[in-house]
């Protein structure tokens, strides 16, 4: 049995009195691939935004890689997290966002070659070999150049894996990463997420609404309702066989809808 | 002495301050006065020059936009030493005061005049269109329609301009208007003590713009957004 | 006299005019980043004096701030015991650049705080630091926002100037004030130096917008 790479435990994230994450326990091994399918409200968002430092925890402690995320140990207690673990600790991992975010000033390679020059001090000419692998790897060799406005939807989120992947993080998360595509584009970010996962040994977190893509790429797939993991599984139990009356509700809407 | 005021140079600096005041504020009426009546000579040459930009003939309309462009370009300073000294050149003699309004009118024209243009111009097109198919007159739109719409948008920043026009009153000064600062150098001139009487404007002033300041803010959020209700 | 003869004094005032600009603008642009960054600060003394500095200069009359700095300034380091007597063209930069400073330090504060929350979000996912995130994500995306209104600001600046011919600075509308002493003749001088101020006026408003188009190449490419 391995140590789990991430790991929720009794994880609480309230905003005033509306309560997110309810206790959430929670657990990814190293280079599963595990995606979390559920209504909106659920907090499936919020559980990557917490492990990327974007949003902070109410209670409970989480785990990366052996270490407390949120926290840190001191004289054998855990205190809140000092500005530099939490830097030591977002080194971990990467994020792919629903809006892309990419940066409108900066060229596509600019876009992945300066995080890894200013944050992790490579020298240029080591940035610009290894963006253009992962341009290459996404396709978008030709585009280098651009910046992200002459691009399509689809593009620009091919560059927003290739900007997160640059930092070559041990654990990718990807937010609804085709949710803001027009249809006919989401394909080809799928194609670009689905060869990732099939050949590395990342770890990967997956929130979509894409459940055909996420039966065949995931390992897992965790069924989220109010702040909680309600049923979780290998894609064929939960797809063809889920036991819990909300997972079988929801599977409903999604597919028929 | 000023305004029948005399100063107290005699006993300290807070009793000079105190002496003072009343003076300052005697200035800071005609300050006021000052900025109320440009502000008045400003809302009405602008809403001409507003209505002159948007004439339909380009032999109106372009003039127009040269003015006010030439207007908004050149300082507030030479604009009142032109009408101060020019204007009694050709004989028409005006008292300081009104010269003094004229030109705070004239500078602040050309900021009035877009004011307008905005305001109207941020009414969505449907609107007129929806006017037009229900066939109302062009007075009736521009009465019911377009200004009860307009109005609110405009009030916060004609406030605005308000409050700049009281910062620029000092310049009058110059053409001997009484203002507050006028009066402030002139107690600096003969007590050779510049620091209080600047000093004491200086904070007369700051409270005078963020009261100003307050008000335009506190009637801009209780302003109905989606424009004066007609029943 | 002549008009013609009135141009090489008014040049020389109207050199004198465009040095008071370009180095108050330098030193308002450097204010305006200064106290605009500072009023969004976490560090409450950076940011509580910055927005000091802002309600001062903007909640006072430029003219008033020139006449402290120029006649009561003195007097306070009389007090206490420091020579701050200020050569006029030193008073005329202060003052002019401090005042643009604070309105323009407004304009930097709303365009950097127009930048998407999302930016900062990708820029905290890529570990960038908050000063990098500031300094490499949201101010190059800021600067187009802000130009515009520095445009304005500039101009604004320009028609300052004239004020500083009332601590006795030879610019523009000291030396028409001069000749128009000598020749009585108002409309000439007066008429002159208004196109004078308008036509520099264009040129500062013709550059800005070049310098609009530099810094905001990005935004204008396309599909």
């Amino acid at each position: 049995m391995t140590e789990p790479i991430i790991k929720f435990d009794k994880v609480v994230k309230k905003y005033g009195t509306h309560v997110v994450l309810d206790e959430l326990d929670f657990d990814v091994k190293p280079g599963e691939k595990v995606t979390i399918i559920g209504p909106s409200g659920s907090g499936k968002s919020t559980v990557l935004r917490i492990l990327m430092t974007l949003e902070e925890i109410s209670s409970g402690v989480i785990h990366v890689d052996g270490e407390p995320l949120w926290h840190e140990e001191r004289n054998g207690t855990l205190k809140p997290a000092s500005e530099a673990h939490l830097k030591k600790m977002r080194a971990k991992l990467g994020m792919v966002f629903q809006q892309f975010n990419l940066f409108p000033h900066m060229s596509v390679m600019r876009n992945i070659t300066e995080a890894p020059i200013n944050v992790l001090k490579l020298p240029k000419a080591e940035a610009r070999d290894r963006a253009e692998q992962l341009l290459k790897m996404v396709g978008l060799t030709e585009h280098a150049h651009k910046f992200p406005s002459q691009l399509s939807g689809g593009q620009q989120q091919r560059v927003g894996i290739a900007r997160a992947l640059a930092m070559r993080p041990k654990i990718m998360l990807f937010d609804e990463p085709t949710s803001a595509l027009d249809p006919e584009l989401v394909g080809e970010v799928l194609n670009v997420i689905g060869s990732l996962a099939a050949e590395h040994d990342l770890t990967m977190l997956l929130v979509t609404h894409e459940m055909r893509f996420a039966r065949e790429v995931s390992d897992r797939i965790c069924f989220f309702d109010r702040g909680k993991v309600k049923e979780q599984g290998t894609p064929e139990q939960i797809f063809s066989n889920p036991k819990e009356a909300r997972t079988r509700e929801f599977l409903k809407a999604v597919l028929e809808g | 002495m000023l305004f029948g005021f005399s100063w107290d140079t005699s006993h300290g600096e807070l009793a000079f301050a105190i002496s003072i005041l009343p003076i300052l504020l005697m200035g800071l009426v005609v300050t006021i006065e000052a900025s109320i009546a440009g502000f008045a000579v400003a809302m009405v040459l602008g809403l001409i020059f507003a209505v002159l930009k948007g004439a339909p003939s380009r032999f109106i309309s372009w003039p127009a936009t040269f003015i006010t462009e030439f207007f908004r370009d050149t300082p507030l300073l030479v604009q009142l030493f032109f009408l101060y000294y020019v204007l009694a050149d050709h004989g028409v003699i005006l008292p300081a005061f009104l010269t003094g309004c004229l030109a705070l009118g004239v500078q602040y024209s050309a900021y009035t005049a877009e004011v307008y243009r905005a305001g109207i111009e941020a009414i969505p097109k449907g609107q007129r269109e929806a006017a037009r198919a229900l066939d109302f007159s062009a007075r009736h739109t521009f009465t019911h329609i377009i200004l009860p719409q307009a109005v609110p948008r405009v009030i916060p920043a004609f406030g605005n301009y308000l409050v700049s026009i009281m910062k620029d009153v000092p310049v009058l000064s110059v053409v001997t208007v009484l203002e507050m600062l006028g009066v402030a150098k002139i107690i600096g001139d003969q007590t050779f003590d510049y620091l209080v009487p600047l000093t004491m404007v200086g904070g007369i002033y700051l409270i005078l713009t963020i009261v100003c300041s307050g008000i335009v803010r506190y009637v801009d959020m209780s302003l109905p957004k989606t424009g004066i209700p007609l029943k | 006299m002549e008009w013609s003869e009135y141009l090489k004094p008014l040049s020389q005032g109207a050199w004198i005019t465009i040095q008071l600009t370009v180095y108050s603008t330098i030193v308002g642009a450097i204010c305006s980043f200064a106290f605009g960054i500072g009023k969004l600060s976490t560090n409450w003394a950076i940011k509580g004096f910055s927005i000091a500095y802002i309600e001062i200069f903007r909640g006072t009359s430029l003219l008033v701030q020139l006449f402290w700095l120029y006649f009561a300034l003195p007097i306070a380091g009389d007090a206490i015991g420091i020579d701050l007597r200020l050569p006029p063209v030193a008073a005329g930069v202060l003052a002019l650049g401090l005042n643009i400073g604070a309105y323009g330090a407004e304009v930097v504060r709303g365009a950097i705080q127009s930048v998407r929350y999302s930016q900062y979000e990708a820029a905290k996912a890529l570990n960038f630091s908050p000063r990098q995130a500031l300094w490499r994500i949201a101010l190059p995306q800021a600067i187009p926002e802000m130009m515009p209104a520095f445009g304005n600001l500039a101009v604004q600046n320009l028609k300052d100037t004239a004020l500083a011919s009332l601590i006795s600075l030879g610019d523009l509308a000291f030396v028409a004030e001069r000749i128009r002493n000598f020749t009585q003749d108002s409309t000439t001088v007066y008429t002159m130096i208004l196109f004078m101020y308008f036509g520099m006026a264009l040129v500062i408003a013709g550059l800005m917008h070049l310098l609009e188009r530099a810094v905001g190449r990005w935004r204008r490419v396309g599909h």
